[in-house]
């Protein structure tokens, strides 16, 4: 799929809508697709334009190590804070900066659906939720989440390398 | 200075003559062997011939670079060939596990739980789908799997042999020295001749006469176009032709597909009108016989383009309608959607597939990245253009079938035939059964991960 010309998914008014990304036959098939989808689309918002599919997009760019820590330049789509972000939330739908058990209760059964219990369900949110919660309100938060993922190599996982 | 003049005075008279000579003599086999075969529409098999010696030519040239890319540890095919991005091919649980291992010092095997990190797995899986899709790949040119000592066909060439590099010099001079004259010539001879030869039909009264008349010069003239790209052709099947009254329906991967199934019967074309020289051919064709050429500004009008078409079909006299419903040139890999508008008039349609052989050269026309004279030269600059054609017998719509799904079966049909891939893209494709199926599987291979099988969690 792309925006340029020769792709048959151009749709002419040059924006996208939730629709068009159903017609990719792979994103259909993944248990979050959906959660991805919406992830392009600003709160409210039904279209998307390139530029901010291109924004979104950039967060899977790999990290570049090599570039110095300027305090005056903006952070980069691609930092690991901001792939973080993408990932929290895709957790917190309604965007309240907090997941909340019912929230990751949603996010196992798109994952796991018929092939478990509800009991099963609610034992696995039980457990993720005792490790990662810190303050003991309920929910994670993106600085618990973060901090739970602490060791994770995210740069590897959610980087997708371009061959040239 | 007049010592020069001396010198050359009397080689100038040798010259003269000798040019003489060899000139009549090159215009003598060309009409021998080329222009009076195309008139009779007989062959006399030199093209074949030319072909097998070719092919066993690639051979040898494709073992070389082989056995010199092994000697010197070169990669030869580019492992990722029609990509974008990089995909592993690693499977869920492999991807998971290692996102957990990196991220808790936790023994894993002792209890398989769910992490807040499981999801990177499925986003970057989603992201690299939006990414790179089947769909995009389709327009781009196949690669290929042996070298045809064209280097615009082969992205690793390197320095293998002496003697690869001498065969490859000797092909371009052979190519562009000799070829390429000779089929521009080719050419120009017989476009020429459509015009000015249909320009005189026209003169003539309706009749029996003209149209017979009229058949023998387009077969002609597209025969002598045939053979100005060395085009080696093999219809199948040819019980199956076309008849007057219906609508002739094939996959498209370049404009010489016209020259192709037109050298072989006649066909009414569809068109827009052009301006420059393939408006002049376009409206000298139309005096000649009856084919649909279209403003500009009609081309949007859905319901006049249907008419026209439905009037020339009902007319028995006519010849039938060559229409290419994909709309535009594919690579030659797979077939694409088929636009509906040429299925819904009612017609008997008669599918035909294309397939080029591409160890020739590749003749699908990129018209984004190639202008249309560009691409005729590189056409008639590569060795030969081989492919084969396959009537298939006549479909027609049935009662129960409405114009896209009429549209799919022809389709169907032409990629089972040609041996390319059937795209059932289609922009519109609402969730249904077959993808959840699909997710199924993916949720199936999680939960295992997690909650293990049925089978393990009764055992305990």
């Amino acid at each position: 799929m792309g925006f340029n010309g020769t792709s048959p998914l151009l749709d002419q008014r040059g924006e996208l809508r939730p629709e068009d990304f159903g017609a990719i036959r792979e994103l259909s098939m993944n248990p979050i697709g959906d959660r991805i989808i919406s992830a392009f689309f600003s709160p409210g918002k039904e279209t998307v334009d390139f530029a901010s599919f291109v924004r979104i997009l950039a967060h899977f760019h790999p990290t570049e190590t090599s570039r110095s820590r300027d305090g005056v330049q903006p952070e980069p789509a691609n930092s690991r804070t901001r792939k973080l972000k993408f990932a929290f939330q895709l957790y917190d739908q309604d965007r309240d900066g907090k997941i909340s058990r019912e929230e990751l209760l949603q996010v196992l059964r798109t994952m796991l659906e018929m092939q478990v219990t509800e009991e099963q369900l609610q034992s696995i949110a039980e457990r993720a939720i005792q490790e990662a919660d810190l303050d003991q309100d309920d929910a994670i938060s993106f600085d618990e989440f973060r901090k739970s993922l602490e060791k994770v190599d995210i740069d590897h996982k959610m980087s997708i390398r371009f061959l040239s | 200075l007049s010592s020069l003049s001396l010198f050359f005075n009397p080689f100038d008279n040798l010259v003269c003559i000798l040019l003489g000579i060899s000139l009549t003599v090159w215009f003598t086999l060309l009409l021998v062997f080329i222009i009076v075969p195309a008139i009779f529409g007989v062959s006399f098999g030199i093209r074949r011939l030319y072909m097998k010696t070719l092919l066993k030519l690639f051979e040898w040239a494709t073992l070389r670079i082989e056995r010199g890319a092994k000697e010197n540890n070169h990669h030869l095919y580019k492992p990722y060939s029609n990509a974008i991005i990089a995909r592993e091919p690693t499977s869920l649980e492999e991807e998971i596990k290692e996102i957990r291992r990196s991220g808790s010092n936790r023994d894993l095997d002792s209890a398989p739980e769910f992490e807040m990190s499981d999801i990177f797995y499925f986003a970057r899986r989603g992201v690299e789908s939006i990414m790179d899709d089947e769909v995009t790949k389709r327009f781009s040119a196949e690669e290929l799997e042996s070298w045809n000592l064209l280097t615009r066909s082969n992205n690793n060439f390197h320095y293998i042999s002496l003697r690869l590099t001498v065969l490859w010099g000797l092909g371009l001079l052979i190519r562009y020295g000799f070829l390429l004259p000779l089929r521009v010539t080719l050419a120009f001879t017989g476009v020429g001749l459509l015009v000015f030869l249909t320009c005189l039909i026209g003169l003539l009264p309706s009749g029996r006469l003209k149209n017979f008349l009229s058949e023998k010069v387009h077969l002609m003239c597209y025969r002598i176009c045939v053979r100005a790209l060395t085009a080696i052709i093999t219809y199948h099947n040819s019980e199956n032709k076309p008849k007057n009254g219906g609508i002739c329906v094939a996959n498209h991967t370049s404009p010489i597909d016209v020259i192709i199934l037109a050298s072989d019967g006649c066909y009414a074309m569809v068109g827009q009108i052009h301006g420059g020289l393939m408006g002049v051919i376009q409206r000298s064709m139309v005096k000649a016989c009856p084919h649909i050429w279209f403003e500009r500004s009609e081309v949007k009008d859905r319901h006049l383009v249907a008419k026209r078409l439905s009037d020339h079909v009902e007319d028995k006299t006519k010849l039938p309608i060559l229409i290419f419903p994909e709309g535009t040139c594919i690579n030659n890999t797979s077939v694409m959607m088929f636009k509906k508008g040429s299925f819904d008039i009612g017609a008997t349609v008669y599918p035909v597939a294309i397939k080029y052989d591409p160890r020739f050269g590749d003749a699908f026309w990129n018209s984004s990245k190639f202008g249309m004279v560009n691409y005729l030269l590189r056409m008639m600059s590569s060795w030969a253009i081989v492919c084969s054609v396959w009537y298939l017998p006549p479909m027609s719509r049935e009662a129960d079938e409405d114009a896209v799904q009429f549209a799919n079966r022809v389709k169907a049909a032409i990629a089972r035939q040609g041996g390319l891939v059937d795209l059932l893209w289609d922009g519109g494709l609402k969730r249904g059964k077959v993808k959840d199926t699909f997710k199924e599987e993916q949720q199936k291979l999680y939960s295992k991960m997690l909650v293990g099988t049925p089978e393990d969690r009764s055992r305990s």
